[in-house]
């Protein structure tokens, strides 16, 4: 049973106690347990291993860990068995046997159960050998996949809660400042704030009360990168937390995450339990007079909560709506009191700068930016999932080395990065170096590290549509630019779509955008035109195609829309008119087959089921 | 301290602490505003004041954003215009855009926003907020012209505390209404109009009476009687451009008899009788509670309707406290009704009593069942100043040109300590102008007949009152000292009866206002383009007008002490069947809930 | 007949009765907590099932809080329903990945299937369905969440098998 950890030696022990269990086993199963394997069934992955030791008479000599996300979200489950490093990917309970008996007994790799990489079709048994981890640099997420993440001892075992020592015992409130400031470490939820700078803000600021708040309310569609870090590194987080309340001198924190992530709440309110049971948090830690203590609060389900004013209202108990800044939390913020908010993979990283120091984190990154991002990749990518690498890389390396490409081979066409707020990089600009200035420049946004790689099968008229229909649902509804503005801008944009814009309607777009952006009273509505700027400025002939010719080029707006038949490439294998829900294809089998416009509702299953790719999209004529 | 900026490349100094719009306003520059209301509401809802500031990426909102030294402003570049005029089209296109058939046509601040902008044209279009018009006695809610400004949900919430206007929904979907969207009428709302004053277009405004005034005065049958109440004369010049705290008491008369009413007497008479009733009553109360006798002290006023509703809504167990006076004019409605309908030879449902009122809550209150005696209705109509103003303006009735009117008598003749019902602390001073006389035999021991400590606009404002060298007859009270205090706005009426809820209230008798600083602005006066600065001023008009009359003093109103010689004694027979009432425990939802359920 | 209606009729309002009480516990824990409306209003949608304005006026009674505020902020967040509730929740995921990669038929598909449209209960209580923004799962587009579980990779024709789970 843990005792409470009051000093240095406290965590020495724990860590040497820990390591000792673990050099008991021969091998290590690390099972990730991350939200994505989860939804692939992992615990009867786990049922079927912890049956398996049991049977074969190895339970002694292996150890079945439960950790946080790999990172291969998309071939879940996998496993990763130590030492030897093999990672294997799609588990079944039905593997398990052959993989227990082959491995652990015999010591033999199954090869056809490893990683196989989709270009050479080649297996990659080392997880160090494949790209996607190859390219990678972990700090945030230097504990994801690698530890026990319902396990305080483990984390202690990997260097936690260290930096939480030295900082308090060695370090004054400033010092932990400066470090972080030294470190160049910029806020990693969107809009890139020097945290140093800021954590210095909330130093200097008079209040008898401070709070320290995390928001962890990642709403961006396409990001998961802060659930990735609260489900496999609870710990960290609280670390991090622990640090920024010493360093601005606040007692109390906050952590808002969304209700939409309840395996992430469990697992964090767990290890709160741990860390007040162990006294690293809820009184007086470390032997020194710093008191602090976490509360977790839980949002229900609006996006502009990721907003910092409006998360604080929504703290306080209100509608999630935003308040005018200046002044600024740091000035008056959480119950009026001066308060410093940072996301969840920014504090992730405060650990590593005090224990390794800011030097040390500083050697990756670019001059302006230093340290890594995490990046969720998502969309028409091989490798969907999430991954760490220095700012600065190029997306093509991350669009292709480490994400595999896109899927089926199809050509690239747009990224999003930067989530509903950001905007599209282009093939044109696929070697800009992620980091925030270079995209800003590009009119996207670092933003919180969404990613979505799209194909030529986009409609950039659409994506544009889609995004300001989230906005708008999502915008709180009280200033009126947002609240008005982005309801005007998705009705024309649905207009398009449907073949009734009007010449003018890019002018009034573009203007309506500027306005909203300078108007706006929060971020999330001075940020709400950035889809459509962004994709204006990028694909404008496809706007003009929507207006000018009632023609969608990707054939996705359906209203605009019929599909149409190559019969040179046509195979006759019915496929299509098998799959076609309105019964518009006809054809003989082993002939080229025909659709029917007048009955096309343009709804693209049968390219979707075309296997020598002769279907394309046309125009639909008015009748 | 000052501090100093450029605005429009014009040096200009503003206090520390200013917002960019204080700041550009001290100094001549005008920078136009929607939803910000001086005071009352900064909310930053409808980003027409923005400005841009050199080294700030967006555009600021100037109420909102607090003047730095060394700032430099621009109110007037083509990047602020135009933001503004797209701001103004947005919001246009999200409003019913019926103007011809609005009764804030040409009294709408979206409307003179419009022109002061210059916006002559509107490309955008869209779906709208299509709720339907809600109409309860006193208000009308109209969502389909909101522009969401939330002025109403500031007074609603921080001035009166009464909490039933809030934000509903989300994004466009947004509304500002009671709970669920229920009816006004159903809801806790005190109806004291506070909110149709601050809503700057015609989504909250008074349920009109108009109609049915002009139905009854061209009704041949009808006998219409028309009584204002003492604030109304110190508003109703704003509503023909006169500044606020011009008394015009002998136009209003004349205007009144040439809309056509049969007797234009005055709501003051009644306030003379309610001194008598209520000073009576308390006097009764606190003989019962000298003698050991049953007596429920406080006791409250009950002059003003939002007030008594929001009593029934919140303190349902505490009715006891409330005077069973009605309020003055629903006295003059039940004195009309019968002891004057037989004077004339008038049967009482041949007769139609009009009041004009500085309340919206009076609306609600003539449709009480409590508020009907004989089968008809003490009043029949209740008409706001502004509705009044409208009125006249409609039969063409040149108000400015009017020569000055009397009333008409007898019911037309008050003394100034009626006046004074129109104010904070006015009930209170003239009833004690009454009660301690008749008690001491002497004038109140203050210079003027004023009590000071209850004179001006605090919240809450108190006084003690030591009752020596009494009459032979009031011997029991030699030595009483009488707790006092006044409050106007719910807020302070709140903050008093958790008091008398709590045991702890060291008051005998106060008085409150429904609305912050009294009926002089009151919901149904006119909109003040300040209402701080319309306050003070209507304040000592009605204080000018009470030092201005002979008689200050209720029980020395001659046609009173006449009335009385036939009706009986104060709080006696007819009085207590007709002056007198009694109150609804309501509850916060009884009007909303079928059952709840009680959980220790 | 009257004796057996009468019982049952008495121990559906013992139940709600021990709801309510429930909730008044947790009104009263987070009593010393600053700002927890919003805590208690998702103890109370979880103890109740969903927040009525019956239980509204309850819940703003007893925090000292207009009605209309605690409305202001229910209707605000779309996690708290005022309808009542399936036993189960769907939500079918309509983020970018999920909606790129067929989000849309799997609505379809599911509305067809249950009978019910989107925002609707099944008419056996079993099941809500709901859309959501991005539920975090854009690695296993097409997803679709069942209270707490995500099911990744959904077609139209895997949906049986899921909704057989329950």
């Amino acid at each position: 049973m843990l005792t409470k950890i009051n000093s240095i030696n406290d965590l020495n022990q724990v860590k040497a106690t820990y390591e000792a269990e673990l050099a008991q086993y021969k091998h290590q199963i690390l099972l990730c347990s991350g939200a994505g394997c989860i939804s692939c069934d992992c615990g009867k992955v786990r049922d079927a291993v912890v049956a398996e030791l049991e049977k074969q008479g190895l339970k002694d000599s292996v150890k079945l860990i439960e950790t946080g996300c790999i990172g291969t979200c998309a071939l879940g489950p996998v496993v990763l068995i130590l030492p030897e490093r093999t990672f294997y990917v799609q588990i079944t309970p039905e593997k398990v046997p052959a993989l227990i008996e082959s491995h652990i007994a015999k010591g033999e790799i199954i090869e056809k159960y490893t990683f196989q990489d989709k270009l050479t079709g080649d297996f990659i048994p080392c997880i160090d050998d494949i790209p996607f981890f190859k390219e990678q640099v972990r700090i945030a997420l230097r504990n994801c996949g690698a530890i026990d993440y319902a396990s305080l001892e483990a984390y202690i075992a990997n260097g936690g809660y260290y930096a939480a020592e030295k900082a308090l015992t060695t370090m004054s409130p400033k010092d932990v400042v400066d470090e972080v400031k030294a470190s160049g470490l910029r806020g990693r939820g969107g809009g890139g704030f020097p945290t140093g700078v800021k954590w210095e803000a909330g130093y200097n600021a008079k209040g008898e009360r401070k709070f320290i708040v995390c928001n962890a309310d990642e709403g961006d569609p396409g990001a998961f990168m802060d659930r990735s870090v609260i489900e496999g590194d609870p710990h960290n987080l609280i670390e991090g937390m622990i640090l920024g309340g010493y360093a601005i001198g606040a007692s109390k924190g906050y952590v808002y995450i969304r209700a939409e992530y309840p395996i992430a709440v469990d697992r964090l309110d767990v290890a709160i339990a741990q860390a007040r049971e162990a006294g690293l948090l809820g009184g007086k830690l470390f032997g020194t007079d710093f008191e602090f203590d976490l509360e977790i609060r839980i949002g229900a389900g609006a996006f502009v909560c990721g907003e910092e004013t409006s998360l604080m209202a929504s703290i306080e108990g209100q509608r999630g709506e935003p308040r005018q800044k200046p002044p600024f939390p740091f000035q008056s913020g959480l119950f009026g009191c001066p308060t410093i908010i940072n996301n969840v993979e920014t504090f992730a990283n405060v650990p590593a700068i005090i224990k390794d120091t800011a030097a040390e984190f500083a050697k990756v990154g670019t001059e302006k930016a230093k340290g890594t991002k995490v990046f969720a990749l998502a969309g028409d990518i091989v490798n969907s999932g999430i991954i760490e690498v220095p700012i600065g890389t190029p997306m093509r390396r991350i669009i292709f080395d480490i994400g595999g490409g896109m899927i089926g081979g199809r050509e690239f066409k747009a990224a999003q990065v930067g989530g509903p707020s950001g905007g599209c990089i282009t093939k044109e600009n696929l070697d800009v170096p992620m980091e925030y200035d270079a995209l800003i420049a590009l009119g996207a946004m670092m933003g919180s590290g969404g990613l979505i790689a799209m194909n030529d099968e986009t409609c950039m008229v659409d994506t544009a549509r889609f995004f300001m229909d989230f906005i708008q649902d999502e915008s709180c509804g009280k200033c009126a630019a947002c609240r008005i503005g982005t309801k005007r801008m998705l009705e024309m944009l649905i207009r398009l779509t449907k073949g009734k814009g009007e010449p003018g309607d890019v002018e009034r777009l573009l203007e309506l955008g500027k306005v909203v952006k300078d108007t706006a009273m929060c971020g999330l509505g001075q940020t709400a035109p950035n889809p459509i700027i962004s994709t204006i400025s990028n694909f404008r002939d496809e706007y003009d195609a929507h207006i000018n010719d009632r023609r969608c080029p990707a054939g996705v707006c359906r209203a605009l829309t019929v599909f149409e038949i190559d019969p040179d490439a046509c195979l006759g294998c019915t496929l299509c008119a098998i799959n076609c829900p309105v019964n518009a294809i006809s054809g003989e089998r082993k002939s080229p087959h025909y659709i029917d416009p007048a009955l096309c509702i343009g709804c693209g299953v049968c390219r979707d089921n075309c296997r020598p790719n002769a279907i394309h999209p046309t125009k639909r004529e008015v009748l | 301290m000052n501090i100093k900026l450029t605005i429009n490349g014009i040096p200009c100094e503003a206090p520390q602490g200013s917002t960019i719009l204080q700041a550009a306003k001290l100094n001549g520059i005008h920078i136009p505003t929607l939803c910000y209301l001086e005071g009352i509401h900064k909310f930053g809802t409808c980003r027409i004041c923005v400005v841009e500031v050199e080294g700030a990426r967006n555009l600021q909102a100037s109420c909102m954003v607090e003047a730095k030294d060394g700032m430099v402003i621009h109110t007037n570049s083509k990047r602020v215009r135009d933001a503004r005029k797209v701001m103004y089209q947005l919001i246009v296109s999200d409003h019913n855009q019926d103007c011809l058939a609005c009764d804030r046509n040409q009294d709408c601040e979206l409307q003179a926003l419009g022109r002061e902008l210059g916006v002559t044209d509107n490309p955008y279009y869209g779906e709208k907020n299509e709720n339907g018009i809600d109409i309860s006695e006193s208000v009308t809610r109209d969502m389909t012209k909101c522009i969401l400004c939330r002025r109403c949900v500031s007074v609603c919430n921080n001035i009166q505390g009464v909490g039933v206007l809030n934000a509903e929904n989300r994004g466009f979907a947004t509304i500002i209404a009671p709970a669920a969207n229920q009816p006004l009428g159903a809801s806790d709302c005190a109806f004291c109009g506070q909110c149709t004053v601050v809503c700057p277009v015609g989504a909250l405004k008074e349920t009109s009476h108009q109609e049915r005034v002009w139905e009854a005065l061209n009704d041949p049958n009808k006998y219409v009687i028309v009584q204002p109440a003492p604030a109304v004369r110190v508003g109703l010049g704003e509503c023909f451009g006169l500044e606020p705290g011009t008394s015009q008491t002998g136009r209003m008369v004349t205007a009144l008899r040439r809309l056509g009413f049969d007797d234009v007497f005055d709501t003051n008479w009644a306030a003379d009788l309610t001194i008598m009733e209520e000073g009576t009553e308390f006097l009764q109360r606190v003989k019962a509670a000298v003698t050991g006798g049953q007596a429920v002290l406080p006791m409250a006023t009950s002059c003003s309707p939002g007030w008594v509703k929001f009593i029934e809504n919140n303190f349902p167990d505490q009715l006891g406290h409330l005077s069973t006076c009605k309020s003055p004019h629903m006295m003059m409605g039940a004195v009309l009704k019968s002891y004057y309908a037989k004077k004339i030879g008038k049967k009482p449902e041949d007769i139609y009593v009009v009041s004009i009122m500085p309340c919206t809550a009076k609306k609600t209150e003539i449709a009480r069942p409590e508020m009907f005696n004989d089968g008809v209705p003490n009043v029949d109509a209740v008409l706001t100043v502004r509705e009044l103003g409208d009125m006249v303006k409609s039969a063409g009735i040149d108000f400015l040109a009017l020569p000055e009117g009397e009333f008409d008598s007898p019911l037309g003749m008050s003394t100034g300590a009626a006046d004074i019902f129109g104010l904070t602390g006015g009930v209170m001073e003239a009833a004690l102008r009454t009660v301690y006389e008749i008690i001491t035999g002497r004038e109140l021991p203050w210079p003027d007949l004023h009590v000071p400590p209850i004179v001006g606009l605090e919240q809450i404002k108190e006084a003690t009152i030591k009752l020596e060298d009494v009459k032979p007859e009031w011997k029991i009270l030699e030595g009483f000292e009488v707790n006092i205090a006044v409050t106007s706005g719910l807020e302070g009426a709140r903050i008093i009866m958790d008091q008398v809820k709590a045991g702890t209230c060291k008051y005998h008798f106060f008085e409150v206002m429904g609305c912050p600083g009294g009926c002089i602005t009151g919901g149904g006066q006119p909109r003040p383009k300040d209402i701080f600065e319309a306050r003070k001023k209507r304040m000592e008009a009605l204080y000018a007008e009470d030092e201005g009359k002979t008689l200050r003093k209720s029980h020395e109103n001659p046609a009173l002490i006449e009335f009385y010689k036939e009706w009986g004694e104060p709080c006696g027979h007819n009085s207590h069947e007709y002056l007198h009432t009694h109150y609804v425990p309501r509850g916060k939802y009884n009007e909303l809930s079928e059952e709840s359920f009680v959980v220790k | 007949m009257s004796e057996h209606t009468e019982c049952c009729y008495c121990a559906a309002n013992m139940d709600e009765q021990a709801k309510y009480e429930q909730i008044a516990k947790v009104i009263d824990t987070y009593k010393e907590k600053e700002g927890s409306l919003i805590m208690v209003l998702h103890s109370a949608q979880q103890i109740y099932g969903y927040l009525p304005l019956e239980l509204q006026k309850f819940i703003a009674d007893r925090m000292g809080l207009p009605l209309s505020e605690v409305y202001g902020v229910v209707s605000f967040y779309s996690f708290f329903s005022m309808t009542e509730r399936g036993r189960h929740t769907i939500r079918i995921c309509l983020g970018t990945a999920c909606y790129v990669r067929g989000g849309k038929k799997l609505v379809d598909a599911l509305e067809e299937k249950l009978q019910v449209k989107v925002g609707g209960v099944t008419a056996d209580k079993k099941f809500t369905l709901e859309v959501a923004r991005c539920i975090g799962a854009c690695g296993l587009a097409p997803a679709i969440m069942v209270d707490n579980d995500v099911y990744k990779t959904m077609s139209p024709a895997t949906l049986d098998s899921m909704l057989n789970q329950y």
